[in-house]
């Protein structure tokens, strides 16, 4: 059976229009995805059963058991993280949320080591943003800064930007200006019509020289800034200058190098401060297909982005202090719950060991580096395979992911409830 | 079968014709009934003032630009913090609070529906979330169409049957309620960093204009025979002298309709400025509400500042980063392909600032200049003018010259050179009152055909019960009781359920959704129109499989059908 329009979920570009060839409850092709797309489609290796350790090895339990003895530990903890959200859908998020909110846990989604940063930022200044279509209907320049869409979201530039014809650019290839700004020549820089290569950690400074063009002040800007002539700098301004509609969009080259919120916070206010003479967005290229999700949830439900701690009754934020890395580090947690994440391969190592020595349950479909650092595991359906249930895409456009064939492992969902049902009971009113 | 009474009740029920009798009330699963058995759970009102469930027409609580309003604002979220306590979550946010937090409160006001005044097409499904979790409020979405390309097409080629056709395939896909226009034209001209300024400037790349857009919208509105007017958000929004667009709008709109307004005009405070600068800026307001009484056709709300801080969030992007520009504090706009715009700014509204005490009055003379109540709704632009929770303290200023004088000498002393407000002495009494806060909204809406804003048997069973004793309590001179007891009624009762008493929800809720769906001829269907499937294959970023919100995110939804007349 061949199913049009779904939806991929892998990165943060959310596109719709895949064809899948489904078998039974098997995956036969892909069509319209990308490479990444594909994997996550076809290469589908999943865990079979729950699995606890008991002494030095796994074994095999049922989710009855493995949800009964989570809830335990939950309820056991002093200080209880749970942590992940973005491989999930909302209602499965909205869940655990609300789970944190009785057990008076830490909650925080994978931003606290991709984009919180640039939500820090956003929370300075604001976001000067729009959806996709605006850019790829309009848009006659685009800068990626920090960010490799080719190899990361390689259909970003195919269907929002360079590739992609709009209503007011019937030719974008010939018609729109890339930019691309980078340590180095990365696939993207490639193709740009401008390519500027800064040393790093020298973004800062960049942008501050852009702005202070913008701003008509080109006699202060020195021969070169991070290795950045002034030459091109000029040309590159010249450029945003001249545009009808100019797009940014950033990635952890930006957010997670030296500087990191400020960076954000600064192109931030080149954006600004070339809207008071032309039409400019920034966006950020978020990485996991609902990481934006889980913000949106997060917020409408606590009121916070990422980084709640339910310790105090009420829902507290402090990043640096309430984000899963330094509360790890600090080795506060005594307990740590994932859901649709990897931490045992994105964290720093000492957080790592930290989640080894502590019990850590993770509610994922595969086995990954954070299996090794767990007691217990419960499998679950892969959301927009044999889950649905909705997602945001990086610009805040909500779509609901298919469910392409009904197998027999439970959504997120469907577990998170039943744990939450346990909890609640051992808790009491 | 639950049932109830409420006993020595001192009703006030407009659109039953009661205008502040003590009665019983009789609910029977979850509607009010002729009578209930001897069995039934008694509540002794007291004499108190007992109204239909508050319904606010024009609030942003919900969707993807008051999420970002929360998401931008953690020094917001830390200013109204409460603890789960009972069946209550967690709540933040003071100006744009977390879903369940502007949910619990509203409740404690006595409020079992509201509006949600924007819903970009596009991000539906993100509203229809948020109102799941907003639990104890029915909801409704007003549908943006303002920079919609579909309909400006078809308002160039003067087809307004194909506009309306727009419109029906919309509000059905994305189950909104009824079409809002926020500075029509403008959204789209933002696009390119521009802005339209009055009623007959061109859209660019359109050939359309603000004044097309309207006319064609209200008479494309009356053929779905939607319950709703057209919901408008006026161009020049905040600019001094803007009255005159204002009275320019209200000359276009034709009576069509006989059960309520042609045009809903929106926040009209923001748009009755005299003067040309932030220098010399006055109110309009006896101009405005001039044209308003002699234009049945049309009916208001008022979009009262009061002094504080808070977010100021609409479609109307342009706007807001005009705003931003006097304010410079922070700024996010979020433009949305092929349909409308957005901006969020945080501002704080002062008693320092002539320009704020000039909105101010604006406001409050509006409500007291326009002669008919049924025609001017009391709204705050929530959370744009000021948080909703203020809604008590306006209606005390209403109520009140005392109060309104208290008030006054607090302000800017040039203020009284620039309105006139003080020379006005009307005050409002317990009717006029219930008529702006639920039977106005209920009849203005639309939404009396499914049993919304009153209290005879049939009706929904939604019923707020005041601590406010009318029979014994002088408004104009005991305006801290008005106030306080507006702010948290004994009971609130949604649907024959006891949901708030005495300042605390005190069950789970469970809301509807309320939505529109007209059903066209077949030639006007447009998903099966080559034209309108072009939009999603060359110019939309989603797919049209995609787009339309599934049943699922409407748990209890009512769907209001109609049939077009094209």
């Amino acid at each position: 059976m061949k199913i049009d329009d779904v939806v991929c979920p892998f990165c943060g570009c959310l596109c719709d229009d895949l064809v899948v060839e489904v078998e039974g409850t098997r995956v036969v092709s892909v069509e319209n995805g990308c490479t990444l797309a594909n994997e996550k489609f076809m290469g589908d290796h999943r865990l079979k059963t729950p699995i606890h350790r008991e002494g030095k090895g796994w074994k095999e339990t049922t989710y009855d058991e493995a949800i009964r003895e989570t809830a335990e530990i939950l309820c056991d903890a002093d200080r209880p993280l749970l942590y992940g959200w973005s491989g999930t859908h909302g209602e499965a998020q909205s869940i655990g949320i609300h789970l944190a909110e009785i057990l008076g846990a830490l909650v925080d989604n994978t931003s606290t080591v991709c984009h919180g940063p640039s939500i820090l930022a956003i929370q300075e200044v604001g976001h000067p943003g729009c959806t996709l279509g605006q850019v790829k209907n309009r848009a006659d320049v685009v800068i990626y800064w920090g960010t490799n869409p080719i190899d990361a979201h390689p259909r970003h530039m195919s269907r929002y930007t360079t590739f992609a014809d709009g209503f007011f650019l019937k030719e974008a290839f010939r018609d729109r200006k890339l930019i691309v700004v980078d340590v180095r020549k990365s696939e993207s820089a490639n193709i740009a019509d401008e390519f500027v290569r800064i040393q790093p950690g020298g973004d800062y400074a960049v942008l501050s020289a852009l702005r202070a063009i913008v701003q008509g002040k080109r006699g202060i800007i020195p021969p070169s800034v991070a290795g950045v002539s002034r030459e091109q700098l000029f040309r590159v301004a010249d450029l945003l200058l001249s545009a009808k509609f100019g797009a940014i969009f950033f990635g952890l080259g930006l957010t997670m190098s030296r500087g990191k919120s400020k960076n954000i916070r600064n192109a931030i206010e080149l954006t600004e401060e070339l809207n008071r003479h032309t039409k400019f967005i920034i966006s950020p290229m978020r990485g996991h297909w609902n990481v934006y999700g889980s913000n949106e949830v997060f917020t409408w439900i606590t009121g916070y982005p990422y980084a709640v701690d339910f310790a105090r009754g009420i829902a507290f934020y402090n990043p640096g202090e309430t984000t899963s890395v330094d509360v790890l580090s600090r080795k506060e947690c005594d307990a740590c719950l994932v859901v649709a994440s990897d931490p045992g391969a994105h964290f720093p190592k000492a957080c790592a060991e930290h989640l080894a020595r502590i019990p850590t349950v993770q509610i994922d479909p595969h086995v990954n580096a954070t299996t090794h650092l767990s007691r217990i595991q419960i499998p679950v359906a892969v959301t927009g395979i044999d889950a649905e249930g909705t997602a945001y895409r990086m610009d805040g456009v909500p779509i609901r992911t298919r469910m392409l064939f009904r197998g027999t492992y439970p959504s997120d969902t469907a577990v998170l409830e039943q744990l939450y049902a346990i909890v609640k009971e051992i808790k009491g009113p | 079968m639950s049932e109830f009474l409420i006993r020595n009740a001192y009703v006030i029920d407009p659109l039953s014709g009661i205008k502040g009798e003590i009665m019983d009330i009789a609910i029977r699963n979850g509607r009010i009934a002729e009578e209930v058995g001897s069995n039934a759970e008694v509540i002794d009102a007291d004499h108190c003032l007992t109204l239909p469930g508050g319904i606010d027409s024009h609030s942003h609580v919900c969707g993807t630009k008051v999420n970002f309003g929360r998401y931008m604002s953690p020094e917001d979220m830390r200013a109204g913090r409460t603890a789960r306590k009972g069946v209550m979550h967690v709540t933040s946010g003071y100006s744009v609070p977390t879903t369940f937090g502007n949910s619990y409160r509203y409740s404690v006001m006595g409020y079992t529906t509201v509006l949600e005044g924007a819903m970009a097409p596009l991000e539906a499904r993100h509203t229809h979330e948020e109102f799941t979790a907003t639990p104890h409020q029915d909801m409704l979405a007003n549908t943006l169409f303002d920079g919609n390309w579909s309909i400006m097409e078809a308002v160039r080629e003067k087809d307004m049957k194909r506009a309306a056709a727009v419109v029906a395939w919309t509000l059905s896909a994305v189950k909104g309620f009824a079409i809002k226009l926020t500075n029509p034209g403008g959204t789209e001209a933002w696009g390119w960093g521009e802005d339209v300024h009055s009623i007959q400037d061109q859209v660019p790349h359109f050939g359309v204009t603000p004044a097309e857009i309207i006319q064609t919208m209200i008479r494309a509105n009356e053929l779905l025979n939607l319950p709703h007017s057209v919901h408008l958000h006026c161009n020049a929004l905040g600019v001094p002298g803007n009255y005159r667009t204002t009275l320019d709008t209200i000359d276009l709109v034709p009576d069509l309709n006989d059960k309520r307004q042609s045009l809903y005009l929106t926040h009209l405070q923001f748009h009755s400025y005299g003067g040309s600068t932030w220098k010399d800026i006055s109110s309009k307001s006896e101009d405005i509400a001039r044209a308003v009484n002699n234009k049945p056709a049309v009916a208001i709300d008022m979009g009262q500042i009061m002094f504080g801080r808070t977010t100021t969030m609409t479609a109307d992007g342009p706007m807001e980063f005009k705003l931003y520009m006097l304010h410079h504090n922070k700024w996010s706009n979020h433009d949305v392909e092929l349909e409308t715009g957005s901006g969020i700014i945080p501002v704080y509204y002062s008693r320092k600032s002539l320009v704020n005490c000039v909105m101010w009055a604006i406001g409050i003379e509006l409500a007291l200049l326009v002669k008919d109540p049924w025609r001017c709704m009391l709204s705050t632009d929530n959370p744009n003018g000021a948080p909703f929770v203020k809604y008590p303290e306006i209606i005390a200023l209403l109520m009140s010259r005392r109060f309104r004088e208290n008030e006054i000498a607090l302000l800017d002393p040039r203020t009284a050179h620039y309105v006139p407000l003080p020379a006005i002495d009307r005050e409002l009494d317990w009717y006029d009152i219930a008529v702006m806060t639920r039977a106005g909204q209920a009849k203005a809406l639309g939404i009396t055909g499914i049993g919304k804003g009153y209290l005879a048997p049939g009706a929904e069973a939604d019923i707020a019960i005041y601590p406010l004793k009318p029979e014994s309590l002088d408004p104009s001179a005991e305006y801290q009781q008005v106030m306080a007891g507006f702010g948290k009624t004994r009971y609130t009762i949604k649907r024959g359920r006891v949901v708030a008493r005495d300042g605390d929800v005190v069950v789970e809720g469970a809301n509807s959704t309320i939505w529109t769906r007209s059903t066209v001829p077949p030639g006007y269907d447009l998903s099966v129109d080559p034209e309108f499937m072009k939009k999603f294959e060359q110019y939309y970023t989603i797919r049209m499989s995609n787009y339309p919100v599934q049943d699922v995110y409407l748990p209890r939804g009512i769907c209001i059908p109609t049939e077009a007349s094209l």
